[in-house]
């Protein structure tokens, strides 16, 4: 460049703007407008805030979050991280929203895989498949959650047999009043190696599909996308496990008396939630998957039929991988759907967050302190999981050129 | 050489392609893997629907008699209960001798809802049928002007349904409209609020609304005014759809070619012209399916009031059975009861919704 910028050629100046302060101008209008909108809207809320400490003092009530610091005094029947009635609310909330996330997270995985397969059953051959998933859709979404929640909850608790006559496969996983018992390796060096040897392989998996990825751009030379890295990821798995002395206990679960020992278990209220929000979310998420299978044009099945591709590989390298882009915003609103309707577990006793909420709103009358916080969870949950499904779906848009 | 003229056998007529023999062919056998599935769900059927049968019609007790009802447990249904708690659980707490009040008041609402879905009623005076319909459905249900008045904590089960789905969908459809159109606005800071509104409510779940419907809603109003929990979560419930509706109404405005705007500006309509005259009508032609899926969500989660207390077909069935030890131990009986009643319903609507589409479609398209 040098040194002397060019003198930029001037054109007749424009005339000067005039601010036209009259009712007439649009411009001023627009500006008026928002004033009052702002002012209502402000005046609005110090009129609630107002009535809302007036209400307080006449009634008595304190208010402030300094009552998340005292101990809570409630117990809670799940918990993934410790917790007994000594501990602070601000603890007993905490394992409200991992029991929220812990249900909404397992929900979504589990209605995903229905949902799709519902979705792609749509379009099967058989005519008895085509109806059932049919069926399956027309019933399931037009039954109300809550009743949907509250019919698990009562099969779980009242049809299943009791603890002592549980339904068994095997010995190994029981089915009863208590819930569903499986059995889990014993906590030890060797386990954690495996999980560790686990998190490797799937780094080295996914570095593997990177550059098996990046070759079958630069050759046309197919390798295996699937078979490939789940083998390496198995085998990360079994190194750490025969690293760490290859440990073979097992806690098996087993009635004892009125309990239920050793293994894992899923709790009634649990699986009442969980398989609710499962059906319920799935019925949707099969017509979203169906809508958008459709939306990819029939010549694309045409086209892949006389490559000589069967309808499984069409439907997995060409049909599934367009209709991606059309499922997914949907697919984010139900998931979000699916977790928002996970504060339904109140209404079973799943102790998640609303619960706790409740139970802290009954036992210190702090109702606005208790309902914002349930609403600030949901909003950060809402809300990050839209940006990151906004970040993956602006991945899997069409590269426009 | 004179060739004997040989006729070749005639070739056999073509495979049907039509018929009940070729679909089933084609349908359930098109090839291995579908004909072992077919077998296998017939298989299946076989192993489950005799054992559906029997407990859902001909070991079941219909009678309303408990006894009878425990001594079937486990291999019968007993639809006794529903025989014996019909009236409860369709009605609530309403008091018996004046049950005719809620009765006439749901048929009239629901003729209403009715009236309003068929076209050729789009009239003028559909409006003034509200106007008059909704205040008759609340004077036979509250009382006054000659009836006994009858408070609204006793109000329940499906009146309460319908009405709290009909007035939700019916105050919010007016505020979703406005809150779409600042939505889109130019001025920045109704636009602003707007999208907080829209996006606080759509992030939050419904049960934290009707929490705060419950539990806030009389710390807001000024000292010792406290207006009926009924009205409270009728607000809430608005306050909610119209949030969704916006969104609803919000896709029917996008759809409208900015050309229109365009062309109606430069006739010289106002903005509020443009709008009434031009985009809306459009907009909100294109998104009476999608108003119709907002009015089932809807529907379906009036049913959530029952956590905090209101009486509705998901409560009454509770308040039925939960007092009564006779009964309460065939409760899955209710339910499969009112799941009925709320999928008939639900499945109606959401039929007449498909039907809708494909009549804005053919005008679309013409």
């Amino acid at each position: 460049m040098s040194a002397e910028p060019l003198p930029t050629p001037r054109g007749p100046s424009p005339a000067p703007r005039r601010r036209q302060w009259s009712f007439r101008s649009e411009a001023f209008r627009g500006l008026l407008f928002q004033l009052f909108a702002v002012v209502l809207v402000g005046c609005g809320i110090w009129y609630l805030a107002h009535n809302t400490l007036a209400n307080m003092a006449a009634r008595g009530i304190q208010s402030g979050f300094d009552f998340l610091a005292q101990p809570a005094g409630f117990d809670i029947g799940e918990t993934v991280i410790p917790y007994d009635a000594l501990h602070p609310y601000w603890r007993a909330f905490l394992v409200g929203v991992m029991n929220t996330l812990r249900v909404a997270l397992v929900g979504i995985v589990l209605a995903t895989i229905l949902g799709t397969l519902v979705g792609i059953g749509r379009f099967s051959r058989n005519a008895i498949v085509r109806g059932l998933c049919y069926a399956y859709v027309e019933f399931f979404r037009n039954i109300p959650v809550l009743i949907q929640l509250l019919m698990w909850y009562l099969f779980f608790t009242d049809w299943l047999p009791p603890i002592f006559e549980a339904f068994n496969v095997g010995g190994l996983f029981l089915l009863s009043k208590a819930g569903f018992s499986f059995p889990v390796p014993v906590w030890s060096f060797g386990v954690a190696l495996a999980l560790v040897g686990g998190l490797i392989g799937l780094l080295a998996a996914w570095l593997y599909r990177r550059w098996a990825l990046r070759k079958f751009e630069a050759t046309g030379r197919v390798r295996s996308l699937f078979w490939v890295p789940l083998a390496i990821v198995a085998a990360g798995m079994v190194l750490g496990w025969l690293v760490g002395g290859a440990p073979t206990a097992w806690s098996i679960p087993r009635a004892e008396g009125f309990s239920m020992e050793g293994g894992a278990s899923a709790t009634p209220e649990f699986l009442g939630v969980l398989l609710g929000l499962v059906f319920y979310t799935a019925g949707f998420i099969a017509e979203v998957v169906r809508a958008g299978i459709a939306s990819v044009a029939g010549g694309q099945v045409e086209a892949a039929g006389s490559l000589g591709l069967t309808r499984g590989m069409a439907m997995r390298l060409v049909i599934l991988p367009q209709a991606l882009r059309v499922i997914i915003p949907p697919l984010t609103s139900q998931y979000l759907n699916l977790t928002k309707n996970s504060s339904l577990a109140v209404a079973i006793g799943y102790p998640d967050v609303v619960s706790i909420a409740n139970t802290s709103l009954n036992q210190t009358g702090r109702a606005v302190e208790a309902i914002s916080i349930i609403m600030a969870v949901y909003l950060v949950i809402s809300l990050s999981t839209s940006a990151f499904m906004n970040w993956y779906n602006k991945r899997a848009a069409i590269k426009e050129r | 050489m004179s060739a004997v003229f040989q006729p070749i056998a005639p070739r056999p007529p073509p495979v049907r392609t039509t018929g009940a023999v070729a679909w089933l062919r084609a349908n359930l056998f098109g090839d291995w893997m579908s004909g072992v599935a077919t077998l296998a769900m017939v298989a299946a059927a076989f192993y489950v629907l005799p054992g559906a049968i029997e407990w859902l019609f001909t070991h079941a007790v219909w009678r309303p008699d408990a006894d009878a009802c425990q001594k079937a447990r486990g291999e019968g249904a007993c639809w006794g209960v529903i025989v014996e708690k019909w009236r409860f659980i369709m009605l609530g707490r309403y008091p018996f001798e004046q049950q005719w009040r809620p009765e006439v008041a749901t048929v009239l609402l629901m003729g209403l809802l009715v009236a309003s879905c068929i076209r050729a009623f789009w009239k003028w005076w559909l409006g003034l049928l509200w106007l008059v319909v909704i205040p008759a459905f609340f004077w036979l249900m509250g009382g006054g002007f000659g009836l006994p008045r009858v408070p609204t904590d006793l109000w329940g089960g499906l009146p309460l349904t319908v009405m709290l789905a009909t007035l939700s969908i019916a105050f919010a459809f007016p505020l979703s409209i406005l809150v779409a159109l600042g939505r889109r606005s130019s001025l920045p800071a109704i636009r602003t609020l707007c999208i907080v509104y829209v996006e606080l409510v759509r992030g939050v779940p419904l049960i934290s609304v009707l929490f705060m419907a419950s539990f806030l809603f009389p710390l807001f109003l000024p000292v010792g005014k406290s207006p009926d929990v009924l009205l409270r979560v009728l607000v809430g419930i608005t306050l909610f759809a119209a949030a969704y509706l916006a969104e609803t109404v919000r896709g029917g405005l996008q759809a409208i070619p900015s050309g229109q705007v365009e062309a109606a500006r430069s006739l010289g309509l106002t903005y509020w012209q443009t709008q009434r005259k031009i985009v809306l009508p459009q907009a909100l032609a294109i998104v009476v399916p999608g108003i119709m899926n907002s009015f089932i969500a809807i529907f379906k989660d009036t049913s959530l009031v029952t956590i905090v207390s209101l009486y509705e077909l998901t409560g009454a069935l509770g308040l039925a059975l939960n007092s009564d030890a006779n009964w309460r131990p065939f409760k899955i009986e209710g339910y499969f009861f009112i799941a009925l009643v709320y999928f008939a319903f639900c499945f109606a609507m959401s039929r007449y919704s498909l039907w809708i589409e494909k009549r804005v479609g053919v005008s679309r398209t013409r």
